[in-house]
């Protein structure tokens, strides 16, 4: 008997899993219309590769990754892609997302292009994982983050690989159904993985009160030889099935802070995926249905394989629900899941549950009626916190918006897992408080990128202009430099043409002085010839004055005809 | 009497020395100050405060020429942020630097209209836009900041500022209506 380990708090919860697992698991009915969400993962959401009218086969791949962390999607069943719209999603935002809508022709025809592996232990295991990206295959037991990924022990030793089955949350059975009818499906499915991931030994945990689950894969393992999967039960505490939980159950190791179970050597898939990834080995099937539980106030609850795409209102109908007495509908169970604001919303790769008119007491979260009152510091929350934290504080400064406060007691190491809220007997949304701190800080995280982005592109900007004016500056001083010499080189010669010209007038000018004849002739005169001498130069004045007048008038007369 | 007179003197002069040195090895160069208060501001560039971008009105805030209050975009956050740094009392926002917008807008340039005139270009302060003279203009969404300062030199006003539309990637959690329900058990 191998020792098991013990997680902090938790909480025992009513199982409500009897009344859906009365029935063997059916394949359900195909809907007229599937509704793909092109995000049905963690990560990047797929592209689409289908056109609307575009005729699809069953397998069919319609959306394609669109980087490294994202899956493909592929078509449930043929038909024709009808639109590729907004549409109504199971999210707590209630915001619509992309999908393709296909219209299904009932014919189920499936796409030729199937690849299984004959033999996957010939192929690289880098081989394997492609095989299993390119069927879109997801973590199925609600994260969805893509199954090649966590496949990858990039540079890490893995020592066990940890198969999750230990489904803690009420009314959920799906994958107690997937052990009871498809153990050797799902071993065969761990062995892959094991051989992806070069794992040393793998462990299939189990709860305690899945007994004919874990006689079934106990048998599987002996027939299959297969000594290196150990099937164990672990006791059923909320929440056993949270994956950093199970492996500290299982193994008594603890995922650091913000760190990942690869980090310790361990990795941790769901049973689901495990069979998800013997479909696409064995047959090259791609992910395209899935087990998913119907219970709650439903005529006949049950486990069905669902095609991925079926709304939800199909499926409760299929079950004995009716349409105009649905009150509440939650997907995923009555403590982590999601209330659905739309029954036309599809099932994804992730939906593991259809929780109807859940208005039984002790069902908690987003199913109860809320009617808080304040807290009275019980320390109840911090009893029942299976990571150790102290949700009281969490609160408080969730409460008073103090985000920083908040994260030095460890906002992000909490999973949501509701147990505090179950326990406040004020009844005080805390995980409500939680999600909303968290959201908050991713926004302050994104508003900051940005700001910073902004504040590099001013003054990338700034400097920029500084650099453009410097330019222009030196452009300028260079023109003006280049045209300096030639503006020297003009005067110069200006210059020297002034230096001619004052030359010859300095030349007339010294001739004329040295012209003037000085009579002689006119010295010692009588007054008599010096008085005519006057008359004459009068005279003489006179006759210059006149032809002056008449130059000017001639002159006046000329600018008037030409002006 | 005279060694310790000594004593103290070699003693300042040590000192001395090692505050000199310090001076210039740890030697700040920007102020710290402005540093911080600009890391709290919204980077939108827009002006409003009156200062010519977030960067001088940090340095005015350093220098105690500007008040905390004078920026609508980063609205009351930013206020108080800032009035935890300096150690003040957080004050409403300066109704004469405008008000705060509730939703984060980005500018839209109808292209049909877009005359190519690269006004708006010149006005950007992120240079979130694209284009060249009589070529048609585009804004890059991811980097627009939402100031709104191309909005005025647009001659045919083909710039509109739209709300960011939410998606499941920056959609937020509301606050829990507790404080309602509790009036009303109360």
């Amino acid at each position: 008997m191998r020792r098991l380990f013990q997680f902090h708090g938790g909480v025992s919860l009513k199982e409500h899993k009897k009344d859906a697992m009365t029935r063997p698991v059916k394949t359900a009915l195909l809907p007229k219309q599937l509704i793909l969400p092109l995000q049905q993962h963690i990560g990047a959401p797929a592209e689409a590769v289908v056109a609307i009218g575009d005729k699809v086969l069953k397998g069919q791949l319609i959306a394609r990754p669109s980087n490294t962390v994202s899956a493909p999607v592929h078509a449930s069943s043929s038909g024709t892609v009808v639109a590729i719209t907004k549409h109504p999603v199971s999210h707590p935002s209630h915001l619509d997302a992309p999908c393709i809508i296909i219209d299904t022709d009932g014919e189920e025809r499936w796409h030729t292009d199937r690849q299984p592996v004959a033999n996957y232990h010939e192929l690289p295991p880098e081989k394997v994982r492609e095989h299993i990206r390119d069927a879109g295959i997801v973590g199925m037991g609600g994260a969805g983050f893509p199954a090649h990924i966590k496949l990858n022990p990039s540079n890490h030793v893995v020592d066990t690989l940890i198969l999750n089955g230990a489904e803690c949350e009420p009314y959920i059975t799906c994958d107690e159904m997937l052990l009871r009818e498809r153990a050797l499906e799902v071993i065969v499915g761990l062995r892959i993985m094991r051989y992806a991931l070069q794992a040393k030994r793998c462990i299939i945990g189990i709860e305690n009160n899945k007994a004919a689950a874990f006689r079934a894969l106990q048998e599987q393992v002996r027939n299959t030889g297969a000594d290196f999967i150990d099937v164990i039960q672990v006791p059923t505490v909320y929440p056993t099935g949270g994956e950093k939980q199970l492996i500290q159950v299982l193994t008594g190791k603890e995922v650091p802070a913000s760190g990942l179970p690869l980090d310790i050597g361990v990795v941790c898939h769901n049973v689901g995926t495990a069979y998800a990834v013997y479909r696409a080995i064995e047959f090259g099937e791609p992910l395209i249905s899935r087990y998913v539980t119907i219970a709650g106030s439903v005529a006949h609850a049950c486990n069905l394989e669902v095609p991925i795409g079926t709304p939800v209102i199909d499926l409760i109908e299929e079950c004995g629900g009716n349409r105009n007495t649905l009150s509440r509908v939650i997907l995923g169970g009555p403590m982590m899941g999601t209330a659905l604001h739309d029954i036309t919303a599809p099932i994804t790769k992730t939906t593991n549950c259809i929780l109807v008119n859940s208005t039984i007491g002790d069902v908690p979260l987003p199913s109860r009626d809320k009617h808080v009152m304040p807290c009275i510091r019980c320390g109840n929350c911090a009893t029942a916190c299976p990571i150790d934290l102290l949700p009281q504080q969490l609160y408080w400064y969730s409460r008073a918006k103090d985000f920083d406060k908040v994260q030095d007691y460890h906002l992000f190491d909490c999973i949501e897992c509701g147990c505090c809220d179950y326990v406040c007997p004020s009844q005080i949304p805390l995980v409500h408080y939680f999600r909303y701190a968290k959201t908050e800080i991713w926004a302050q995280q994104r508003e900051k990128t940005l700001a910073d982005i902004a504040r590099e592109r001013h003054q990338f900007r700034e400097q920029r202009l500084e650099r453009e004016k410097q330019e222009k500056q030196e452009r300028h001083k260079k023109k003006r430099a280049a045209l300096k010499p030639a503006g020297n080189a003009a005067s110069k010669e200006e210059e020297a043409k002034k230096a001619v010209i004052q030359a010859a007038m300095d030349r007339a000018k010294a001739k004329r002085e040295s012209n003037v004849s000085k009579p002689k002739n006119t010295q010692n005169l009588t007054t008599e010839q010096q008085q005519k001498i006057s008359e004459t130069d009068a005279r003489r004045t006179k006759l210059n004055n006149d032809t002056t007048d008449k130059q000017d008038v001639q002159r006046d007369l000329l600018q008037d005809n030409n002006p | 009497m005279l060694s310790a007179i000594i004593a103290l003197s070699i003693l300042a002069a040590v000192f001395g020395l090692l505050l000199g040195y310090a001076a210039i090895r740890f030697k700040v160069k920007s102020d710290p100050m402005v540093d911080k208060v600009d890391a709290l501001l919204p980077q939108t560039q827009c002006g409003q405060c009156t200062y010519p971008g977030c960067r001088p009105y940090a340095q005015a805030i350093a220098n105690g020429e500007a008040d905390i209050n004078q920026c609508p975009p980063g609205g009351e956050t930013t206020i108080i942020a800032l009035a935890d740094l300096l150690g003040r009392d957080p004050k409403p926002l300066n109704a004469e630097n405008g008000v705060e917008e509730s939703v984060k807008t980005v500018a839209v340039i109808d292209e049909k209209t877009c005359i190519g005139c690269t006004l708006c270009i010149q006005a950007c302060p992120v240079d979130a836009i694209l284009g060249a003279a009589k070529q048609m203009h585009t804004i890059i969404a991811a980097e627009c900041t939402g100031c709104d300062l191309c909005l005025p030199p647009c001659p045919v006003d083909c710039i509109e500022m739209v709300p960011v539309s939410t998606d499941s990637t920056n959609w937020k959690w509301s606050f829990p209506e507790e404080t309602d329900k509790q009036e009303k058990t109360a």
